[in-house]
């Protein structure tokens, strides 16, 4: 393999499964129990139900792809969202990752609604991997992109949710990532910002980068992507180019 | 600019322990130069709960100094002390449990607590540690300005002595950050560890000399000598006085520092990667 082809995001037979608690299995108390008596109480006290979440995954993405993971709830488009972002290392498998992702998950992450705006740009600039001068020499950016203007003065509790979400995208996409992942919140933008939104990714993803979108609305998918994966229950049901996936899609799901 | 990262897993051979000890390390190296962020986030936990008061944190020496005169006063009458000798006495050996104990109590939440970011980015986890134990110090050297109103009151000077309490506070910090990684690994998993440590702790303040002087323990001097708070408590306020801790003093507070070092490190290099599905 010659450097450029090498994937930015590389995921090889990746598998999570995650153990559930139930209640009394988390406690010491059962775990002491079930471990000195062999025999009928490990049986019930250990009930260890474990869910596959993804099961054996393998993608590779390059430079310049838009991939859309869709999928029905809980199919493991927000859990393989958080192996690419190296939340979950994988029980099994391998996940290489070439440069900086920037993750979109949550706007609300590290946000102090007593502080400013400008102070929570900090804050998550500095929570994106960013240091303090590198967030003072995209400020001005960050804050003509916000089109918050004086709010960013004033205390983020007063901003609405729409706000919140100028201020957590221009933030996450000002350090241009080579990699920009995103759960499908981002639909609640207005018209508006969308637009804005649609201009800022499509000028980073021609910056030869790769975004990844979870979404359950295919129109959002086909507009903003070029590649897809159907998720089923945690395993690949379909992949590659956004149309063919979301017609395998649509005729299954219909 | 371009970093290739990879994770993997497979089974527990030799060479896997070998990974996981470096992923551990470098977690803790990583950690440790976020210190921009970890510094902040430590700051902003202490204002959040002061702020639009008066005092801010402040709060926290006002209370502090109100429960060190009130029972430095009570507690010199009862043991028949000069107030003199017992005050300051009383005063540091209850700054630093206090530092100790609120690392015990809160340890426990340590990951639980950090859910939300555990959950939505990938930071090392000691980045968590590291502002944990900063707000720590933080409350600390807010409580600690008693102690210089403790000197000018009672007109006293501990001399060159108190040096040593820096080496010593700082191998304090140094535990107390191992004990709050493995605390709160564990407790991120068994959540009756919290309960546990809570009960403990609050025994080991009536039977660690902090409101009594170790000389008024003449016999079963062995639950001093056992003690790992006495000792470790010691060392920071022997100086502080003016006096020079015994070498018993400190060679356990290095046995204490290397066990609960070799434990974080074990715990940490081995259950690092399954914080974020246990949170």
């Amino acid at each position: 393999m010659t450097p450029m082809t090498q994937p930015v995001l590389a995921l090889d037979r990746v598998t999570v499964s995650f153990p559930v608690y139930l209640g009394g299995s988390r406690s010491l108390k059962k775990r002491l129990l079930s471990q000195g008596s062999a025999g009928r109480i490990a049986r019930d006290a250990n009930d260890r139900v474990i869910v596959d979440a993804l099961h054996e995954v393998s993608l590779a993405l390059e430079s310049g792809d838009r991939l859309a993971l869709i999928g029905a709830n809980g199919a493991g488009k927000t859990t393989l969202l958080r192996v690419m972002a190296g939340i979950y290392e994988p029980v099994s498998g391998t996940v290489t990752v070439r440069g900086r992702i920037s993750p979109m998950f949550d706007i609300g992450l590290g946000i102090d609604t007593d502080l400013s705006g400008y102070d929570n740009i900090r804050i998550r600039g500095l929570l994106l991997g960013l240091s303090a001068t590198e967030i003072d020499a995209r400020l001005p950016d960050i804050a003509e992109f916000t089109e918050l203007g004086d709010y960013l003065e004033m205390p983020v509790r007063t901003y609405s949710s729409g706000m919140m979400l100028r201020l957590t995208f221009a933030v996450a996409t000002c350090f241009e990532p080579e990699i920009l992942l995103m759960d499908e919140w981002i639909l609640a933008g207005d018209a508006h910002f969308m637009a804005r939104a649609r201009a800022r990714i499509d000028a980073f993803v021609a910056k030869a980068n790769v975004l990844v979108l979870a979404s359950h609305n295919l129109d959002v998918c086909r507009k903003w992507c070029n590649k897809g994966v159907w998720l089923q229950r945690g395993e690949i049901r379909a992949i590659g180019e956004i149309e063919d996936v979301i017609d395998e899609y649509s005729a299954a799901s219909a | 600019m371009n970093s290739v990262e990879a994770t993997s897993a497979s089974a527990g051979s030799g060479s896997a322990r070998h990974a996981q000890l470096a992923r551990a390390i470098a977690d803790v190296g990583e950690g440790a130069a976020l210190w921009p962020l970890w510094g902040m986030l430590g700051w902003n936990d202490i204002l959040q709960r002061y702020r639009r008061s008066l005092l801010g944190p402040l709060w926290l020496t006002a209370s502090m100094a109100i429960m060190v005169v009130s029972l430095g006063v009570i507690y010199a009458q009862i043991f028949k002390i000069e107030i003199d000798d017992f005050m300051p006495f009383l005063c540091v050996g209850l700054l630093v449990w206090n530092f100790i104990s609120s690392i015990l109590g809160e340890a426990g939440t340590l990951f639980t607590g950090s859910e939300s970011y555990i959950k939505q980015i990938r930071l090392p986890y000691s980045v968590y540690v590291f502002r944990f134990m900063w707000s720590k110090v933080i409350i600390f050297a807010h409580n600690f300005v008693i102690y210089f109103g403790i000197l000018l009151y009672f007109r006293i000077w501990p001399g060159a002595t108190a040096v040593l309490a820096l080496p010593a506070f700082a191998l304090l910090v140094f535990n107390g950050a191992c004990v709050s990684l493995y605390l709160g690994l564990v407790s991120a998993r068994f959540r009756d560890i919290p309960q546990i440590v809570q009960s403990i702790t609050q025994i080991v303040l009536f039977v660690t000399p902090i409101m009594w002087k170790p000389q008024l323990l003449t016999r079963y001097n062995f639950l001093m000598t056992f003690n790992p708070f006495y000792h470790l408590i010691e060392v920071v306020r022997a100086p502080l006085l003016g006096e020079l801790p015994s070498w018993h003093n400190y060679v356990a507070v290095v046995l204490i520092t290397a066990f609960n070092a070799a434990l974080a490190g074990l715990i940490f290099a081995r259950f690092r990667a399954r914080i974020s599905y246990w949170v």
